[in-house]
């Protein structure tokens, strides 16, 4: 149910070759600001107008991909009925002490039927957009890039996607916004804890624990095309766009980080409540279903994950 | 200066600059023969196999070239610039794109093998 349990995605973990190459992506490409760096050398970033202290932790490794997505929750108590509903689910849950993350309090980690790793918690340090509480400007000045807003969604690639489903809708309250099946099987999902078209999506794909993208908020069309002008400028790895989904209606633009991990900024959605009934998108209309204008199905942003 | 780059699989041939990887050199010349995906050396659909010269390869993902298939010659063609005219072979592929669906992977149980996916290896 919207908003009740779980707030919204609160962070993701990528896992990056290069750090160097991968800072100056998320912060001067996307917009990223940089508001910590702990002693095991991961970065914290956060879009401009996030309240909370970060929102993407990047971590150098050796292969890229990634690590968890962290959901906030409302509070202490509902931390600990969720903890208790993933568990009696079947997941194998770990507790995470607060400061483990620099600014993040208990996590509770638990995975899942598709081999994604995902956390909640209930609190983070609160770092402001900037603007003020009292009286505040409309927008911050000095943003570099894209000037991504904030942190949105992510879309992650498994098999057993109807148990990552049935877990995040049985226990944890996340609403089903739409569905692509091929006849009766479930191939792609698009799935909600508040009024947005999705928070998670997630695709069924041979291998467990694949990352497709994460994905940014801007406010516009007109942001998004300039996005796709910062991507040439800089030579950054296209993958598709600027283009609209006929799934949750956003207009878009995909490309990779130095590291071959997709990043999205999009804009535009509608309006989800938990009463509204399933979209369902059929796999003859899948070209529509993903690329409105083009109606054809793409290779690369069908097959390409890390 | 640039070196040549043939690819064994279609007698491509194209000019490679030291300082330009071999993805995006046959990219930019619009010549066709080693699929690109990510061109970060994260999703393996450009492993190739070099057979003769020399390269020099950044950071690969770990995921898709093994530290003994590196030392056997194996790389990611968006990581890696040539050092002498090079012959190569490809090796990675890009996945078919095809909406038929193996009706498994229903269930964690019926996971064992191959699993149902968007899209299929070709
Ligand atoms: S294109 Fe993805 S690893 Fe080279
Ligand atoms: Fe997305």
């Amino acid at each position: 149910m919207s908003q009740s349990g779980v707030l919204r995605p609160g962070h993701v973990c990528i896992r990056v070759m290069d750090m160097d190459e991968a800072k100056t992506h998320y912060t001067q490409r996307l917009g990223l600001l940089q508001t910590d760096e702990d002693d095991q050398g991961r970065v914290y970033l956060k879009g401009w107008d996030e309240q909370d202290w970060f929102s993407v932790v990047l971590r150098e490794a050796d292969q890229p991909g990634m690590d968890f997505m962290g959901f906030k929750v409302r509070d202490e108590a509902t931390l600990e009925d969720l903890a208790t509903k993933v568990e009696a689910f079947g997941c194998k849950v770990e507790r995470i002490p607060a400061g483990e993350l620099n600014h993040c309090g208990a996590r509770v980690r638990f995975d899942s039927p598709t081999g994604h790793n995902f956390e909640l918690y209930a609190e983070k340090d609160w770092k402001g957009n900037g603007l003020g509480l009292e009286n505040p400007d409309s927008w911050a000045e000095g943003l570099l890039g894209m000037q991504v807003a904030r942190y949105d969604h992510c879309l992650l690639y498994g098999d057993d996607l109807d148990g990552t489903v049935k877990l995040f809708r049985e226990a944890l309250g996340f609403d089903l916004t739409e569905q692509i099946m091929d006849g009766d099987l479930m191939i792609g999902a698009f799935l909600t804890c508040s009024n947005k078209a999705h928070d998670l999506a997630i695709v069924r794909h041979a291998e467990k624990g694949k990352f497709h993208h994460a994905s940014f908020l801007l406010n516009s069309w007109e942001e998004v095309l300039r996005a796709a002008d910062l991507i040439s400028m800089h030579d950054i790895s296209l993958d598709i766009g600027p283009t609209r989904h006929g799934i949750t209606r956003g207009r878009t633009i995909y490309f990779f980080d130095p590291s071959g991990n997709r990043n999205e900024v999009f804009c535009g959605d509608y309006t989800w409540y938990p009463d509204h009934p399933t979209i369902t998108w059929t796999a003859d209309e899948l070209g529509k279903a993903i690329f409105y204008h083009d109606r054809q199905l793409n290779e690369n942003f069908l097959g390409v994950v890390t | 200066m640039s070196y040549q780059v043939l690819i064994e699989d279609t007698g491509e041939d194209y000019r490679c600059p030291p300082d330009r990887d071999l993805l995006r050199s046959m990219e930019r010349l619009g010549r066709k023969g080693i699929p690109a995906g990510c061109r970060g050396g994260g999703c393996g659909v450009c492993k190739v196999h070099i057979l003769s010269g020399s390269v020099t390869s950044k950071k690969m993902s770990r995921a898709h070239v093994s530290v003994e298939e590196e030392a056997s010659g194996y790389v990611l063609a968006c990581r890696t610039c040539p050092r002498s005219d090079v012959r190569l072979k490809v090796v990675g592929k890009m996945r078919k794109t095809v909406c038929r669906v193996v009706p498994a992977g229903r269930s964690a149980k019926s996971n064992e093998g191959k699993a149902g996916s968007v899209v299929e290896s070709a």
